[in-house]
C-alpha cells in the first residue's frame, strides 16, 4: 500500500468507522511476517490440522487437498506448522528473505 | 408558553430528560448529581418514559454502555460529577473519537482528595480536552435550557459529536429556584425523532465495523476531522440558540455580555458565580464604575475571536478560575484568554483569580475585591501578580 493512495481526512469516514464489511480481506497483514510456512508436500497427508488451526484463513485447500498459503494473510505464527501431526513436520518456519519457498531452510522450534 | 415551576438544578434535569425522553440512559449514581438520576429513574420505574436505563457498575461502565448504545442507533444520555467523571475519562475518548453524540450532564464538584463533595469546575476541566463540546450554566434555568439545545447540537451532522451540559454542585444542582419549563409538546418539536444518521450498528442490512486499530497510516487524519468537527459546532451553536430563543424567549449564543459596552474594567466568568458578580456589577456601576463582565457559555469549541472581540474595549480583565491547572501559567481559563487576546492589537491588562474551590462560594465582598484589584491594575497601568488565590487564608 503505497502512501499516495491512502484517503485524506474528508475523504475518510468520521470516527474511524470502516463501511464495507469484510474488507480485512484487503488489508495486507502479510507484511507483520518474521518468519514463513514452507510446505513440503512429500509429507503432507492432507489430514488438514493446519487449516483447523490457522488463526486467519491462511491455508489454501482445494478439493480437500492441502495447497499451500495464503502469503498475503499468513502473518508467521507458525501454529500450522506446530499442530502438523507427522514427524518432522510437513511445515517448516522459514525466516523471511533468508529462504526461498520450497526451500528446506532451517525448522524452528 | 411553557409553565413557571420552583425547581432545584437536578430536579430540572431530570424533567428535562422526562421530556426528551432518550432511547437509553446507563448512570451511576455520586454525590451532586444522585438526586437528579434517582428523578429519572422515577420517571422510568413509572413508565413516564421509553428509556432503557441502565443501573452500571460504575462510571467507566456507563460512559461504555453509553457509547455502545450510541454506536447502536440510539439517542442516548447521562449524568455524573466529579471522579465519576473521571472514572469515566477513558471512555470519554471513546465517546468523541467514534462520533457518538451523547449528552451528558456534569453537576460540578471538586476532586478528591482531600474529599470535597463541594462545587468547583475541576472535574470538567479536567475533560476539557477529551473532545466533548461543553456548556456551562449559571442558573437552574441555564442548565435545562442548555440540555434542550444540546441534544440539537451534538446530533448536527456536521458536529457529531458529545456533549456535556454543566452547572455548579449544590449551589445549582441542590438549590431551588423559579424557572420556566417548555411544554413537553413543545421539547418533542424542538428535540425532534433521533435521526440514525451515521452507519448505527443495528442497521444490520448495512454491517460496519466500530473501533477498528487506527494506526499510523489512519490516526492523524481521525484526529483531524475532530477538529474540523468542533470548528463546525461554532456556527451550530449560534443557530440553535436562536431557534431555542425563538420558542422560549431566553437565551444567548456564546456568552453573555453584562454592561460590558463602556466598560473599563471587566471580569471573565463561568457558572454560578457569575449571578453574584453581576450584582457586584450593578453596585458598581452605581458608584461611576465603568465595570462589566462576560459570563462564557460555550467553553468547548472555545470561541476565542467572539470573546476577544467582546472584551477588545477593556483596560483591565480580571479572570476568574474555578479549577486549578496545577503548574500552569494560572488557571484553564486564564490560558484560553491570554492566547485570545493576544490577538488584539492593545489586550487589557490582564490578570487570574482562582476561587471557589471545593464549594467555597464567592461573597459579593469577595468579588468587590477582585474588581478592586482590577482598578488598582488600571492606576498602576500593570498586572504585577498574574496568578492570584481569591479566598485563601494566609
Amino acid at each position: 500500500m503505497s502512501e499516495s493512495k491512502l484517503k485524506g481526512w474528508k475523504e475518510l469516514p468520521i470516527g474511524g468507522l470502516i463501511l464495507e464489511p469484510g474488507n480485512s480481506e484487503a488489508y495486507n497483514t502479510g507484511t507483520w511476517r518474521t518468519f514463513k510456512p514452507v510446505l513440503h508436500p512429500e509429507i503432507c497427508t492432507h489430514d488438514l490440522f493446519c487449516w483447523l488451526y490457522c488463526p486467519d484463513a491462511a491455508i489454501l485447500v482445494k478439493d480437500g487437498k492441502m495447497v499451500g498459503f495464503d502469503m498475503k494473510h499468513c502473518k508467521g505464527c507458525g501454529i500450522c506448522a506446530k499442530v502438523c501431526p507427522h514427524k518432522p513436520s510437513a511445515i517448516t518456519m522459514v525466516k523471511e528473505g533468508e529462504a526461498e519457498e520450497g526451500d528446506k531452510g532451517k525448522e524452528t522450534k | 408558553m411553557g409553565k413557571i415551576v420552583a425547581f432545584s438544578g437536578n430536579q430540572a434535569i431530570a424533567e428535562g430528560m422526562r421530556q426528551i425522553n432518550p432511547d437509553v440512559c446507563a448512570a451511576y449514581p455520586i454525590t451532586p448529581q444522585t438526586e437528579l438520576m434517582q428523578q429519572f429513574a422515577s420517571f422510568v420505574a413509572d413508565g413516564v418514559v421509553d428509556t432503557e436505563l441502565v443501573t452500571v457498575e460504575s462510571e467507566h461502565s456507563a460512559m461504555s454502555a453509553c457509547v455502545g448504545a450510541a454506536a447502536a442507533g440510539g439517542r442516548v444520555m447521562t449524568a455524573t460529577s466529579a471522579q465519576g467523571l473521571a472514572l469515566m475519562w477513558e471512555i470519554l475518548y471513546c465517546a468523541s473519537g467514534l462520533r457518538l453524540p451523547i449528552i451528558m450532564t456534569i453537576v460540578n464538584r471538586a476532586l478528591n482528595a482531600p474529599l470535597n463533595i463541594h462545587g468547583d469546575h475541576s472535574d470538567a476541566m479536567g475533560a476539557r480536552d477529551s473532545g466533548w463540546i461543553q456548556l456551562f450554566s449559571e442558573n437552574a434555568q441555564e442548565a435545562y435550557d442548555n440540555l434542550m439545545q444540546a441534544v440539537r447540537i451534538g446530533e448536527k451532522a456536521s458536529v457529531r459529536l458529545p456533549v456535556a451540559v454543566c452547572y455548579d454542585g449544590f449551589i445549582i444542582s441542590h438549590s431551588i429556584e423559579r424557572m420556566e419549563m417548555l411544554e413537553d409538546e413543545e421539547v418533542k418539536g424542538f428535540v425532534g425523532p433521533y435521526q440514525n444518521l451515521y452507519h448505527p450498528l443495528l442497521d444490520v442490512a448495512h454491517p460496519v465495523t466500530y473501533g477498528p486499530v487506527d494506526l499510523q497510516d489512519y490516526y492523524t487524519e481521525h484526529k483531524r476531522q475532530q477538529v474540523e468537527a468542533m470548528k463546525n459546532a461554532l456556527p451550530v451553536v449560534l443557530e440553535i440558540a436562536e431557534e431555542y430563543k425563538k420558542l422560549s424567549g431566553r437565551g444567548f449564543g456564546y456568552f453573555e455580555a453584562y454592561r460590558l459596552d463602556d466598560a473599563e474594567i471587566g471580569m471573565f466568568i463561568m457558572g454560578s458565580a457569575a449571578g453574584t458578580a453581576k450584582e457586584v456589577v450593578d453596585e458598581l456601576r452605581a458608584t461611576g464604575v465603568k465595570a462589566g463582565l462576560l459570563k462564557l457559555r460555550l467553553f468547548r469549541p472555545f470561541p476565542y475571536q467572539e470573546v476577544a472581540a467582546a472584551l477588545k474595549n477593556l483596560k483591565v480583565l480580571a479572570v476568574m478560575d474555578r479549577a486549578e491547572s496545577f503548574g500552569a501559567m494560572g488557571g484553564p481559563t486564564f490560558n484560553e484568554l491570554r492566547s485570545a487576546l493576544l490577538s488584539l492589537k492593545t489586550p487589557p491588562l490582564t490578570f487570574n483569580y482562582i476561587y471557589g474551590l471545593g464549594g467555597r462560594e464567592p461573597s459579593l465582598a469577595e468579588i468587590h475585591k477582585a474588581f478592586a484589584r482590577a482598578r488598582e491594575v488600571l492606576t498602576a497601568g500593570k498586572a504585577e501578580i498574574l496568578h492570584d488565590y481569591l479566598q485563601v487564608r494566609e
